[in-house]
């Protein structure tokens, strides 16, 4: 048993040091710089600041909050059939969902441009019958499709794990009890599927919320959201003590998300469990 | 899983795919253009294709980011497997709730920040052997070997788990060397979990953008970041081939890889294990 601990604390070592380097390390770093201005003396100046950019922060959870919930809309009726399909398209219809996600984002994004721009293949369409050219680009709503599009697999792929997993006798028996289709949806695969749900939510929210390439983009440089911020700090402006305490009010928002996002997730699941 | 799917339901499907795959099509075909447009055709040509082989900056990122990948995939599988097996047998269970907490940092936090912290320490210490170019080709590796790390570790524990400790102790009561038992009975457990993890990592590696946009240095230019800086001009149909043909390779390895899980699947009883992965 001895010997044991000693292997595990040999093999240890050089991940814990890794980890203290490379993890903890460098968040410290982001409190440091946060917390001093540029000769590295101390100042509170860079937490003060950030009053100045409190609408970007609500702007950012906004956009965030309506680009998960409308992959949410997509995805779950998505995963639902899906998983109700034979076996081999299953494993087919899960590589193609994947693929994309090993594509280069930034020219899956950039060939949207192509597609909604004002000479781009929806405006030339339309041009046909007459109609348009409609403002289909730099606009929120460009924004907001950029991130569905992008982020959409990782909604996909979680809530189908669950789903085809459920055990299907489950949903067998409470359609012999008398329950009607979607009263079934709503009460056993519903349910059932909220864990899912939760790390479909997580995947999406994080990467829309801290985006800064899909808005310079789609969004032609009028929306500004809270990653272009910091990304200016440190790419333009060369202000890494306000980009390092923008950075940490980022995370510890994100944080505040996701344990209220866990705390109701965790509550649905006792709810089933109760009922 | 007999019950028909309805036609409603598999134009629902059908709806969704050519959403995901509506920029693939496009920029295939426009990647084939006669002129340099990327909103109007002109004809079919392969000029944009010559051009990329001929395109010597490109074709060096793609080559530094390939590089990348293998160094920091294999790094990061050593050390993530030797991590995991450290984990798995740690006593403690606060100390080895405390070190998983730590693993799942640059998973949970925003590519951005992740990106952000690191670069901040190289800058600090840069500052502190008071050098200006401390960011390159061996930041931009540590960067990506931390950010595969939790990957690893989270595909290889499962696997782990699952093994009998009993039988590694059962070879080593018949005089094996706790080293070569490992070797010859728990390695083989964990195969699969290392493989996927390697393969993950690899592959996360090849298209990262944001945390290598901060970590990177000018001398060593990855292609995410090549490309970025490509569409912050007008982009010509060159980007377009070039993610066609690595659209074209990923659907390829992908079909293999299909091919060879359908194949292990068919096999039987004996091969379950791999099947499960």
């Amino acid at each position: 048993m001895k010997r044991s601990s000693l292997t595990s604390k040999i093999l240890n070592a050089p991940y814990i040091l890794w980890a203290v380097l490379f993890i903890i390390a460098p968040l410290i770093m982001v409190l440091y710089y946060a917390l001093t201005d540029r000769s590295g003396a101390f100042t509170w100046d860079n937490i003060t600041q950030i009053n100045d950019y409190a609408s970007t922060f609500i702007l950012s959870i906004g956009y965030g909050a309506v680009a998960t919930l409308i992959s949410l809309v997509i995805a779950y009726p998505f995963a639902y059939f899906l998983a109700q399909t034979k076996v081999s398209f299953q494993r087919m219809s899960v590589m193609l969902v994947m693929l994309p996600m090993w594509m280069s984002f930034l020219i899956r994004t950039y060939s949207w441009i192509t597609i909604l721009g004002d000479s781009g293949v929806i405006n030339r369409f339309l041009g046909i019958f007459g109609i348009g050219p409609l403002p289909l680009l730099n606009n929120a709503g460009a924004v907001i499709l950029g991130m569905v599009y992008n982020f959409l697999p990782y909604m996909i792929l979680p809530i189908y794990t669950v789903m085809s997993k459920m055990d299907r006798s489950l949903i067998e028996a409470a359609e012999d009890l008398g329950c009607g289709r979607m009263q079934c949806i709503r009460k056993v695969v519903f349910p059932l599927s909220v864990p899912g749900i939760a790390s479909g939510f997580t995947m999406v929210f994080v990467p829309s919320v801290s985006t800064f390439y899909i808005t310079q983009k789609l969004g032609g440089g009028k929306i500004n959201l809270i990653g272009d911020v910091i990304e200016g700090q440190f790419q333009v402006a060369n202000n890494f003590n306000l980009g390092a305490s923008l950075s940490l009010v980022l995370m510890i928002m994100i944080i505040i998300c996701l344990a209220i996002l866990n705390y109701f997730a965790d509550s649905d699941d006792d709810g089933g469990v109760l009922v | 899983m007999t019950a028909k799917t309805s036609r409603l339901a598999k134009l629902y499907l059908a709806l969704v795919f050519i959403f995901l795959y509506a920029p693939m099509v496009v920029m295939t075909v426009f990647s084939f253009n006669g002129n340099e447009s990327t909103y109007t055709m002109h004809g079919f040509s392969l000029q944009w294709y010559e051009r990329l082989f001929s395109d010597t900056v490109t074709m060096n990122a793609l080559k530094n980011t390939v590089i990348l990948a293998v160094v920091s995939a294999l790094i990061s599988t050593v050390l993530g497997t030797l991590a995991t097996i450290g984990i798995n047998s740690m006593k403690s269970k606060r100390v080895k709730s405390a070190l998983m907490t730590t693993t799942n940092i640059p998973m949970m936090n925003p590519e951005i920040v992740t990106g952000i912290s690191m670069m901040l320490l190289f800058v600090f210490i840069g500052r502190m052997f008071s050098k200006s170019d401390t960011l390159g080709f061996g930041t931009i590796l540590i960067a990506h070997i931390t950010f595969q790390l939790p990957y690893v570790i989270l595909s290889i524990l499962p696997k782990l788990r699952q093994t009998d400790p009993r039988i590694f102790e059962a070879a080593q009561d018949l005089g094996c060397p706790p080293a070569n038992a490992f070797i010859k009975v728990v390695l083989p457990q964990i195969m699969p979990g290392i493989v996927s993890g390697a393969i993950m990592a690899f592959t996360l590696s090849l298209d990262d953008f944001i945390i290598s946009y901060f970590t990177n240095g000018p001398d060593f230019q990855t292609l995410p970041i090549h490309i970025f800086s490509m569409t912050k001009k007008r982009v010509k149909p060159d980007m377009y081939a070039l993610s066609t043909l690595i659209f074209v390779a990923i659907f390829i390895l992908l079909i293999l890889m299909n091919i060879a899980q359908a194949k292990s699947d068919k096999k039987p009883k004996k091969s379950k294990e791999d099947a499960e992965i």
